[in-house]
C-alpha cells in the first residue's frame, strides 16, 4: 500500500457510508465478523510490517508496477491519444491480485485458515486461489454454473491451484447467485473462515477496504502519466461491474478536478432492451448484497437478472462509492453494448497486439466513444483491467473463429 | 385480529411457549399458501409468519429457497402477500410478515406498514435490517401500530444484543445457530445460552427459530424460550406431499405435534 491515505474518505468502519449509499444490510449473525475484519484492517494498515509485506508481494510476486503503454495505432481509431494501464500484465492476469493479496494477508493475521470467495469471470477466483496457495490457506470458490461453462479455462486454473470450485445452480446461476451462496457459507462457517470479497461492493467494510487495496492502480498510473506527458490526462476510463478496477484507477484522480472520470457499464443488448447489466444507467436505488446502491430491480424490489457477454460484468448491482460518485456528479457512467465491446476487443488485438479481457473491452469501447467527443489533443487513460486469454471460447463463438 | 402481546399473555397463562409457523406467500400456490396457513392454525399455531418472497434470500437454506423460487414463478406480488395477511388474520392467529428489507424499501416503508396493518397484520420480522439501519422502519411501524422484530445470533456480542433488543417490540427473535434456515436433527446447543444472554437485556419475550422441526425439539426449546418458530419443516411437508390435500393434512399433523411439544415444558 504505497498509497498514503485514500483520496475519498468515507466507507470507514465509523459509518460505512458514501452519502446515502453503503451501510450494512446483513443478517445480525455476520455483524461480528464484519466488525472483526474492519478492526483488523484498520490496525493492519497502520502496521509498517503488514504494509511492507504487502508492498513486497505486490512488487516481487505480482509484478507491480504494471506498465503504461501508448496505444498509438488504437488511438488513431479513437481520434485521441490513448494510454493503457496494463493490469493485464499483473500476475494472474488482472488487477484482482492486489485486493486478494491484501485480504489474504489479513486472513492470516486474523488467524483463519479457510477462505471462500465468489467469482464471475473467474479472475477473482483465480487470484484468490493463487494467494491461498501462496499462503497455505484452504480455498473454496463459488461460481455460477453458467459462468463455469463460459469460463471453463479459469475453472481448470483454480483447480490446478488447489481450490475447490463449487458450481452454483440456483437463481440466474451467475455472479449474483455465487455471492448469495458464499454469504450462506460464511454465516455457517464464520468462525474459521474469511469471505474474501472480490469487488468494492457489499456491506462495510468491504467497499472501502477493497478500494484501498486496489487504489495502487491509480497511484501508479497518475505518476506514470505525469512522467510520460508532463501533465494529467483529460479523462480516466474503466469498465464497471461491481466496480473494483474502476475504483482502483479513479481514486487517486478524484481530487484532480480537471480530470474527468468515466465508468462504462455492460449494456448487453442495449439498455433500452432490458437485457443488460448497467445498474447505474438502467437501474434504481435499493438495497442489494448488503449495501444501499443502484440495482436492477422491479417495482417491488425483486432483483432483475442481468445480461452481459462479459461474465465479470454480469452483475445487477454496483459498489456504493460508484453510486455516490454518480449522484455527486464527480464521475460519469454510461453503458456499452456487447457488440461495441467485442468490436473494441478485436480492434485492440489487431492494432496493438494486446488481447484484453472482454470486461476491459467495455472500457476500450468507451474510449473510442470519448475520443470522438474530446478531440485529437485529448489524452485518455484506460484501465486494461485484465487479459483476454480466458475469453477465447466466447471470442471464437462471437467472431466464428473456429470455422 | 390478535396482537403479539395477547398471544404471549395467553401462553404465559397456560404456562407454555407460543408456536409460530412460517410459510412464504404464493407457495405452493397463492390459494394453497392460504390453505396451508389455515391448516397450521387449525393444528395449533398461535402465530403465522408469512414470508414475502424475495429473489435473493441469502439467509435461507435450500428448502425455503425452493419454496420462494416457486412463489415468485407463480407471480406473487406484495398485493398477494397483503391479501394472504387478511385471510390468515381472520382465523384469529396473530399474523406477521417476514421479509428481507429491499422489497419494503422499494415499496415504501410507510405505504407497506399502513396496508399491512389495515389487512390485520400485527408485526414484521426483517432479518437483514440491522439496528443502525432500522430507524425509518421502526418509525413507520410505530405510526401504523405494528411490532418490529429483529434477530440476535449466537455470534452477537452483549452490546449488539442490547442494540437489537432496543429496536424490538413484540419479541426478540433468537437465531438458534450460525447458519441458514432449514431443519436440523438436533437443536443447536447455542440456543439456550443466547436466550439467557438476551433476557439480560430485555423484558420482551424471546423466541427461538432456525433448525426446529419436531415435537421433541419444540418441547426442548419451550423449556427455555417464550416461543418456538418452525418454517422449513412445514415447507418440506408440502414439497413431499403427493397432492394438495395430503400436504394440508401433513401440515396440520405437524402443527399438532409441535403444539403438543410447546405444551410439555
Amino acid at each position: 500500500m504505497k498509497t498514503d491515505s485514500p483520496a475519498t474518505p468515507g466507507g470507514g468502519p465509523e459509518t460505512g457510508r458514501f452519502g446515502q449509499f453503503g451501510g450494512r444490510f446483513v443478517p445480525e449473525a455476520l455483524i461480528p465478523a464484519l466488525d472483526e475484519v474492519a478492526a483488523l484492517y484498520a490496525e493492519a494498515r497502520q502496521d509498517p510490517e503488514f504494509v511492507a509485506e504487502l508492498d513486497d508481494l505486490l512488487a516481487n510476486y505480482a509484478g507491480r508496477p504494471t506498465p503504461l503503454t501508448d496505444a498509438w495505432r488504437f488511438g488513431e481509431h479513437a481520434g485521441a491519444r490513448i494510454l493503457l494501464k496494463r493490469e493485464d500484465l499483473a500476475h494472474t492476469g488482472s488487477h484482482k491480485i492486489c485486493n486478494v493479496l491484501g485480504q489474504a494477508l489479513l486472513t492470516r493475521r486474523i488467524g483463519k485458515k479457510r477462505v471462500i470467495a465468489e467469482t464471475g469471470a473467474g479472475q477473482h477466483g483465480v487470484a484468490t486461489a493463487t494467494a491461498c496457495a501462496l499462503l497455505g490457506l484452504e480455498c473454496v470458490i463459488y461460481m455460477g454454473e453458467v459462468d463455469t461453462e463460459r469460463q471453463a479455462l479459469n475453472v481448470a486454473r483454480m483447480k490446478l491451484l488447489g481450490a475447490e470450485v463449487i458450481p452454483v445452480k440456483n437463481g440466474s446461476r451467475t455472479l449474483k447467485d455465487a455471492i448469495n451462496e458464499a454469504f450462506r457459507d460464511w454465516v455457517t462457517n464464520v468462525d474459521g473462515t474469511h469471505y474474501l470479497f472480490g469487488t468494492a461492493a457489499g456491506p462495510a467494510p468491504f467497499p472501502a477496504m477493497v478500494r484501498d487495496f486496489v487504489r495502487i492502480i491509480g497511484v501508479e498510473a497518475r505518476g506514470q502519466v505525469l512522467d510520460r506527458i508532463g501533465r494529467l490526462p483529460d479523462a480516466v476510463v474503466a469498465c464497471v461491474g461491481g466496480g473494483s478496477n474502476a475504483m482502483g484507477i479513479f481514486d487517486a484522480f478524484i481530487p484532480d478536478e480537471g480530470v474527468r472520470l468515466y465508468g462504462f457499464e455492460a449494456g448487453g443488448d442495449g439498455v433500452e432492451t432490458g437485457r443488460h447489466a448497467a445498474s447505474m444507467s438502467g437501474g434504481s436505488v435499493g438495497v442489494f448484497h448488503g449495501a444501499r446502491t443502484y440495482v436492477l430491480q422491479d417495482d417491488e424490489g425483486q432483483t432483475i437478472e442481468s445480461h452481459s457477454i462479459s461474465a465479470g460484468l454480469d452483475y445487477p448491482g454496483v459498489g456504493p462509492q460508484h453510486a455516490w460518485l454518480k449522484d455527486s456528479g464527480r464521475a460519469t457512467y454510461r453503458a456499452v453494448t456487447d457488440k461495441a465491446a467485442m468490436d473494441a476487443f478485436s480492434l485492440l488485438s489487431r492494432t496493438e497486439g494486446i488481447i484484453p479481457a472482454i470486461e476491459s473491452a467495455h472500457a476500450l469501447a468507451g474510449a473510442l466513444e470519448l475520443g470522438a467527443e474530446l478531440g485529437p489533443d485529448a489524452v485518455i487513460l484506460v484501465n486494461v483491467s485484465g487479459r483476454g486469454d480466458k475469453d477465447m471460447h466466447t471470442a471464437m463463438n462471437w467472431f466464428g473463429l473456429g470455422e | 385480529m390478535t396482537t403479539l402481546a395477547e398471544v404471549f399473555e395467553k401462553t404465559r397463562g397456560e404456562n407454555r411457549a407460543a408456536l409460530f409457523g412460517y410459510l412464504p406467500a404464493g407457495f405452493p400456490t397463492k390459494d394453497g399458501a392460504v390453505a396451508a396457513a389455515v391448516a397450521m392454525v387449525e393444528g395449533g399455531c398461535d402465530v403465522v409468519e408469512i414470508g414475502l418472497p424475495y429473489s435473493d434470500p441469502l439467509m435461507d437454506g435450500p428448502t425455503i429457497q425452493d419454496a420462494v423460487h416457486r412463489s415468485l414463478e407463480n407471480g406473487t406480488r406484495i398485493a398477494d402477500v397483503v391479501h394472504m395477511v387478511g385471510k390468515v388474520a381472520a382465523t384469529g392467529a396473530a399474523t406477521l410478515v417476514m421479509t428481507y428489507w429491499n422489497p419494503i424499501d422499494r415499496y415504501g416503508a410507510g405505504r407497506f406498514a399502513a396496508e399491512f396493518a389495515s389487512a390485520g397484520g400485527v408485526g414484521t420480522i426483517t432479518p437483514d435490517l440491522t439496528p443502525e439501519e432500522a430507524g425509518p422502519w421502526c418509525a413507520a411501524s410505530a405510526e401504523a401500530g405494528i411490532d418490529t422484530v429483529f434477530l440476535v445470533a449466537p455470534s452477537s456480542t452483549d452490546a449488539r444484543i442490547q442494540a437489537v433488543a432496543q429496536r424490538c417490540t413484540g419479541f426478540v427473535y433468537a437465531a438458534s445457530l450460525m447458519g441458514v434456515t432449514g431443519a436440523r436433527t438436533t437443536v443447536s446447543a447455542a440456543a439456550e445460552g443466547l436466550v439467557r444472554r438476551t433476557r439480560a437485556h430485555t423484558g420482551l419475550p424471546v423466541c427461538v427459530g432456525l433448525g426446529v422441526g419436531t415435537g421433541a425439539q419444540a418441547a426442548e426449546v419451550a423449556g427455555y424460550a417464550d416461543g418456538v418458530i418452525v418454517g422449513s419443516a412445514f415447507i418440506r411437508r408440502l414439497l413431499d406431499a403427493p397432492d394438495e390435500a395430503a400436504g394440508l393434512a401433513a401440515v396440520r399433523e405437524l402443527a399438532a405435534e409441535l403444539a403438543e411439544g410447546v405444551r410439555s415444558r
